[in-house]
């Protein structure tokens, strides 16, 4: 079972990389991000952890991969960013949401948007929170270096 | 140098990455490093999803561009990327830059279409699977996905406006999905649907919505969101028509 969820995430992940003509060579790495951000996922869901914090840690694991990934194939960090937080995206909650506005069903409809919402605001946390990681380490390294 | 060159060049920089779905503050970013590369400390640049200003240093008069259709090509993107980083290591000279810049703005997409469908009717497949679904509701998502997916392709040439694209491309989902259920291949039509309608959904423009928010690009971050918010009214009323009928 759970292994059907890696490959499923794995070949969504990189299917939406060709959605998004990211280039070739990338695809198996957007492929391995969005599987991995997804296993975390599933697995802290599997343990009872809310859905948005889940979502949270998924993301920043989404985006230290993708700036290893973006170091190592020097291609800009978004290819691997958008292909991995693919399968954490709340698509699923706001076609949802919608759905039930459409259907007159406002109070529910209003709670699922309000969690896609936060679900989006967490996958957006995540991303920047490791920038701003990366940001403060490179920061502080250069320092080191003009003292010395 | 020449003041005009360099402006043409970052602008047309600017305007690829933009409408290739490139997140606003590493368009600005990437404008001002080519800029500073040939030698102008100055520049400015403020990018929103519909246009770019431009200005090489304070006084001189600013340049504006208008981004018409945006979508998402990441290998443009990474293009325009190697060649900023090949300027600001001076590896070329600011003609042989406009002339790549032109030649990638006029160049069309990598992958076909057919191989583009088949990445979409394989996601959607999968997605079925990731929400919980079972494997026998796979291969009704996969072909409802692809058909949804190659209607947005086709609709979005002959429709001008990209709401009426999806809502439409988003019927016809429903419309194959509940023909699957009720002939009997396929169990959940709610599964089904959700998983064809992903490669549709904005789930990606939601989230540069926010995280452009964050980054204090206020006024990207609320049109995005509200294009967002549009595109999944759009897919949510499309499948609702089925639910309706």
């Amino acid at each position: 079972m759970i292994i059907g969820q890696f490959v499923t995430s794995f070949f969504a992940s990189s299917g939406f990389a060709v959605i998004f003509n990211a280039p070739k060579r990338s695809l198996f790495q957007c492929g391995m991000v969005g599987m991995l951000g997804w296993s975390v996922y599933i697995i802290c869901i599997d343990q009872n952890i809310d859905a948005v914090v889940a979502t949270l840690a998924a993301s920043i694991l989404v985006a230290v991969l993708s700036q290893l990934y973006a170091k190592l194939q020097k291609m800009p960090i978004i290819i691997f960013n958008v292909a991995g937080i693919i399968p954490l995206v709340p698509g699923g909650l706001a076609y949802d949401a919608m759905r039930q506005f459409v259907e007159n069903d406002y109070s529910l409809a209003i709670q699922l948007a309000a969690k896609a919402l936060l679900i989006s605001g967490a996958i957006a946390l995540g991303l920047v929170f490791s920038e701003i990681i990366n940001q403060i380490i490179r920061r502080i390294r250069w320092k080191k270096l003009k003292e010395v | 140098m020449d003041e005009k060159k360099i402006t043409s060049v970052c602008l047309l920089a600017g305007k690829i990455m933009l409408k290739s779905g490139a997140e606003t503050h590493r368009v600005e970013d990437t404008m001002v490093r080519i800029a500073i590369a040939f030698g102008m400390d100055k520049a400015q640049s403020h990018a929103t999803p519909t246009g770019i200003l431009f200005s090489v240093e304070e006084t001189a008069p600013t340049n504006f561009t208008r981004i018409v259709k945006r979508s998402t090509d990441l290998h443009k993107v990474t293009q325009v990327n190697s060649i900023s980083r090949s300027i600001s290591e001076g590896l070329i000279t600011i003609d042989q830059a406009l002339q790549q810049l032109e030649q990638i703005e006029s160049e069309i997409h990598a992958y076909p279409t057919y191989i583009q469908v088949t990445a979409a009717s394989l996601a959607s497949g999968c997605f079925t699977i990731m929400f919980d679904g079972q494997w026998i509701d796979f291969s009704p998502a996969f072909i409802a996905g692809g058909i949804g997916y190659s209607a947005m392709v086709y609709l979005q040439q002959i429709v001008e406006i990209r709401f009426f694209a999806e809502f439409l491309a988003s019927f016809f989902i429903g419309v194959v999905a509940a023909f699957f259920v009720h002939i009997g291949i396929g169990v959940a039509l709610d599964k089904i649907i959700v998983g064809s309608v992903m490669p549709l959904v904005p789930g990606l423009l939601i989230t540069n919505a926010v995280r452009d928010l964050m980054a204090g690009h206020l006024v990207s971050g609320l049109s995005k969101g509200a294009e967002a918010f549009l595109t999944a009214f759009a897919i949510g009323a499309g499948v609702a028509a089925i639910f309706l009928i």
